[in-house]
């Protein structure tokens, strides 16, 4: 199976679900054909609105019809949606609306386009508004359970997607903060998300074959909530983690885990945070960029060779 | 008929003005100014008789013309009005506001009280909000309406003109926007502060249904409220006085967000009380 973008499965799968649910609807800031919203505009015209570039006033709008029944899901670049930080936070967040915020063209991955386009603070904004959950899918079909998830769950969802195709897994069925294992290791564990679980992977795979570590490889696909009772059994079981993540380390799911493991693993773990650290994107290939950043599996290896 | 009906909103509406000088002063923090100078305007949209179809029984109602306080910031006035129209907020809790615990906090909190249809006071969100809430009624083909009131200060704010272009371009005229323009902000007065003149040819470039109205006058208000348009939506421009009814309130920037003393609480009420025509002959003029 090909590498597919998760804004692809994500407008399929709201095309199809929009089948099934006839309360959806869909809001795009003029990026439609980027967020892959348009394939649910072209199947349900009547129930896609075109906004134009006014992402306030498109949160805003979404919140108020969420408040006639519908469930609205609204699509930008994760940058630009969540730059609206104090719309979100009040309209959507303190109203509590049911509305599904879609951030397409996150991490450095987006490559070219350069740091205006890159969501690389999303996940640390989204996660301090109370209530609102926080998800990123691995692959095509984790991204379609996140979508259905996302409809049947009453209170705002932030859905993390990538601009560049993603390897699929074999997971099994999305189950909200439950981190779906990757790989049986000892002593360490790769928590990764996005684009950069195929990299940890593979660097795990590596790593081991090289005798240096033996990491587990878990998907953290969801960032908020976490679950106690799940981080607790990873706590028990590994002394170290590495989080991976194309975003800042500042506040990022990097942070979340490390904040969780501080106060309440039952034993001092030591978290690192691997992500773009504090400092802006830039425009570049998406692999030079991966590459810069220590984003591929031989970056990673590197790293391990440094620090070990 | 009108002339029995603005009589009695106007000697309700005294209640309705010592329940919000009441509210803040026991509250010691609040904003009277912004809030009594849209009194009229919620009797008018609110109070029986008036044009908006709400019900205290089913608050809930699916088909519900529904308020949203865009300048949440004037909240007082608006609980004082539920609870002159029978909803459920007793007169002990109206003067439970901005405590700990109250469901009346000092900006609107719909998860609190859900009646209150929005969460508001981070200025410029409301009209957008106004908007969902009525592109999904002509979704779902209910024919009900959305009011949404907007600060003069919070005019200033990029989304409200955001809301204003696209309401107009997507047809939505099951709402209507009021502005409550009382010439005065935190800073100053408008026009020092940031001047939204011509305001009126602005609105109606945007393509809206507008009226300009003595804000103080229930007859200038109703009609306009009653005047809608076919496709597009209708802003109103309501002329206010800030602090209307409390003579030594009135027009004062320094009574925005001022909490009045023991003295000044007994000598607003006293004047609310004798003030008894505000509605019947206006006073704002623009």
């Amino acid at each position: 199976m090909g590498k597919i973008a998760t804004r692809k499965s994500f407008g399929q799968a709201l095309a199809e679900l929009g089948e099934i649910y006839p309360d959806i609807v869909c809001f795009d800031a003029d990026l439609s054909k980027s967020t892959m919203s348009s394939l649910f505009a072209n199947q349900f015209p009547d129930r896609f609105f075109e906004m134009g570039i006014q992402e306030a006033n498109m949160i805003g709008a979404a919140a108020g019809i969420s408040f006639t029944g519908k469930i609205p899901f609204i699509c930008s670049f994760g940058a630009f949606l969540t730059g609206r930080f104090d719309q979100i936070r009040m309209s959507v967040g303190y109203s509590q609306a049911n509305v599904k915020l879609v951030g397409t063209h996150c991490g450095v991955g987006i490559g070219e386009d350069g740091h205006s386009q890159m969501g690389l603070e999303d996940v640390a904004l989204m996660r301090t508004i109370p209530k609102m959950t926080v998800l990123q899918p691995s692959g095509d079909r984790e991204c379609r359970q996140m979508v259905e998830w996302a409809v049947k769950h009453q209170g705002p969802v932030y859905l993390r997607l990538t601009r560049q195709g993603l390897k699929e897994f074999d997971l099994p069925p999305f189950q909200l903060a439950i981190f779906p294992q990757l790989r049986e290791g000892e002593k360490i564990a790769f928590l990764a998300n996005g684009g950069l679980l195929e990299s940890a992977y593979e660097a795990a795979n590596r790593l081991s074959e090289m005798g240096i570590v033996n990491p587990a490889v878990y998907n953290l696909h969801t960032t908020k909530p976490l679950d106690g009772t799940f981080l607790t059994e990873l706590a028990e079981k590994y002394k170290e983690f590495v989080v991976f993540e194309d975003h800042s380390t500042i506040g990022g799911s990097g942070a979340a885990i490390a904040e969780w493991m501080a106060e309440y693993a039952p034993i001092p773990r030591r978290v690192y945070r691997y992500g773009v650290k504090d400092q802006f994107g830039e425009s570049g290939r998406p692999e030079d960029l991966y590459q810069k950043h220590g984003f591929t599996p031989e970056g990673i290896v590197t790293f391990f060779n440094k620090n070990s | 008929m009108s002339d029995q009906l603005f009589s009695k909103w106007a000697s309700e509406s005294r209640q309705v003005r010592k329940n919000i000088i009441k509210m803040i002063h026991y509250a010691a923090s609040g904003h009277p100014g912004g809030s009594l100078s849209m009194v009229e305007i919620l009797f008018s949209l609110m109070a029986e008789g008036g044009v908006m179809r709400h019900s205290p029984v089913t608050p809930s109602h699916p088909d519900r013309d529904r308020l949203i306080l865009s300048k949440g910031h004037g909240v007082p006035a608006l609980y004082a009005l539920y609870h002159h129209c029978g909803y459920d907020i007793t007169n002990e809790e109206l003067m439970t506001l901005r405590a700990l615990e109250s469901r009346l906090q000092g900006h609107p909190d719909r998860v609190r009280i859900p009646y209150l249809e929005a969460s508001t006071g981070s200025l410029g969100q409301g009209a957008s909000f106004a908007q969902g809430v009525a592109m999904g009624y002509k979704l779902n083909g209910i024919d009900k309406r959305v009011y949404c009131i907007v600060g003069d200060g919070e005019m200033q704010e990029g989304q409200i003109w955001e809301a204003g272009l696209s309401s107009a371009h997507h047809k939505v005229n099951n709402l209507t926007i009021i502005l409550d323009y009382n010439k005065a902000q935190i800073d100053g007065h408008i026009d020092e502060v940031l001047s939204l003149e011509p305001v009126k040819d602005k609105w109606l470039a945007f393509g809206f249904h507008l009226h300009e109205v003595d804000g103080h006058s229930y007859q200038q208000l109703t009609t306009a409220l009653r005047d809608t348009h076919p496709t597009k939506p209708s802003m109103i421009i309501a002329h206010t006085i800030k602090g209307r009814g409390v003579p030594f309130m009135e027009g004062k920037v320094d009574w925005h967000g001022k909490a009045p003393n023991s003295n000044e609480l007994e000598l607003a009420l006293n004047s609310i009380e004798e003030n008894s025509t505000i509605g019947l002959q206006g006073g704002a003029n623009g």
